[in-house]
């Protein structure tokens, strides 16, 4: 599976043939340099490692400094693996958004925006009590029994309550690539993807 | 906004230089094209604008009417290519962006005056 690393831009608009408008997401995708090819033999599988944003040398550790100097870049900010990359690539190569054609369908992945601390109505989508009254006034999104009486005097394992929401790895399959403009590493996919504006994607083939 | 947002957006400035300038009051004849199968049709929709909405590529703006004495609200996206030209019959004065107070109005209170440019 190819991939590329890239940033979320924002969201616009687009309007098809039919004169429907069709919400899409742009996102600034590479360069991308190849920091390392890992094959079966030396690491026991094989994968790409590509490294995405620039890092100011004096924040980069030494070891990784190494690691950087041996593919002859700079420092990225971002490193990602990839499995069983489509093209042959090695050490140095560059990916460049050009990776997608337009019409392509890609999965998107991100880190979606925290939300911190949150009951079980947004976390997991219980429909709460669902009104004000018979006997109701302080409850109206609880969720409810947790559980039986004296048997099983416990509450089971994974059932779902109140916590700590979003900034979870999640990926959105089949986006279709509505636009690429290559001299300024742009591709522009249909629908919204997760994550905060500047943060990373990883977009896949 | 972004930078790069603006230079995707900037592929309909073409599309927006043929629109006329107009804005809310305004009584505008809206050229919508209809497809029935493979026929294309143009039907006119005429009304006063009541407000314009949103910036950049999702501009919207609202169109009312009164239809054999019904009200009749339109929304269309500014760039929508379903919009084959707008005409801009009379100017309105008026002293807000959105006009909804034309809703609970009726006969000649819900009528805007024309705008007339002074010299």
């Amino acid at each position: 599976m190819s991939g590329i690393i890239g940033k979320k831009i924002g969201m616009t608009s687009l309007y098809n043939a039919d004169g429907s408008a069709v919400a899409c997401t742009l996102i600034e995708a590479g360069p991308c340099v190849v920091t390392q090819v890992k094959t079966v033999e030396k690491e026991g599988y094989s994968a790409i490692q590509l490294g995405y944003g620039e890092k100011k040398e004096k924040h980069t550790t030494q070891p990784l400094l190494g690691h950087f100097k041996k593919a002859g870049t700079t420092p990225k900010k971002k490193l990602v693996e990839f499995r069983s990359f489509e093209n042959e690539l090695s050490l140095g190569e560059v990916v460049s958004a050009e990776l997608f054609v337009e019409g392509d369908f890609v999965d998107a992945i991100g880190t979606s925006k925290g939300k911190g601390f949150q009951g079980v109505v947004k976390r997991h989508g219980f429909a709460g009590v669902g009104g004000q009254t018979h006997g109701q006034h302080n409850r109206g999104r609880h969720p409810g029994s947790i559980g039986a009486c004296s048997f099983p005097s416990r509450v089971f394992k994974g059932i779902r309550m109140a916590g700590r929401t979003g900034g979870n790895r999640v990926k959105v399959q089949n986006l279709q690539v509505l636009k690429v403009y290559a001299e300024k590493n742009l591709i522009v996919v249909s629908g919204s993807i997760p994550g905060a504006k500047n943060s990373y994607v990883i977009l896949e083939k | 906004m972004n930078e790069l947002i603006k230079f995707v957006e900037a592929e309909n400035a073409a599309r927006r230089a043929e629109l006329p300038e107009f804005s809310a009051g305004d009584t505008i004849n809206v050229s919508i094209k209809i497809r029935e199968g493979a026929k294309e049709r143009i039907q006119v929709f005429q009304g006063t604008v009541i407000q314009r909405r949103n910036s950049g590529a999702g501009e919207m703006f609202t169109v009312r009417k009164i239809s054999n004495g019904i009200g009749v609200e339109k929304i269309f996206p500014l760039l929508s290519p379903n919009i084959d030209k707008i005409e801009v019959l009379r100017r309105g004065k008026v002293r807000r962006a959105r006009l909804f107070y034309l809703r609970g109005k009726q006969g000649r209170a819900a009528k805007v005056k024309e705008l007339v440019k002074k010299k």
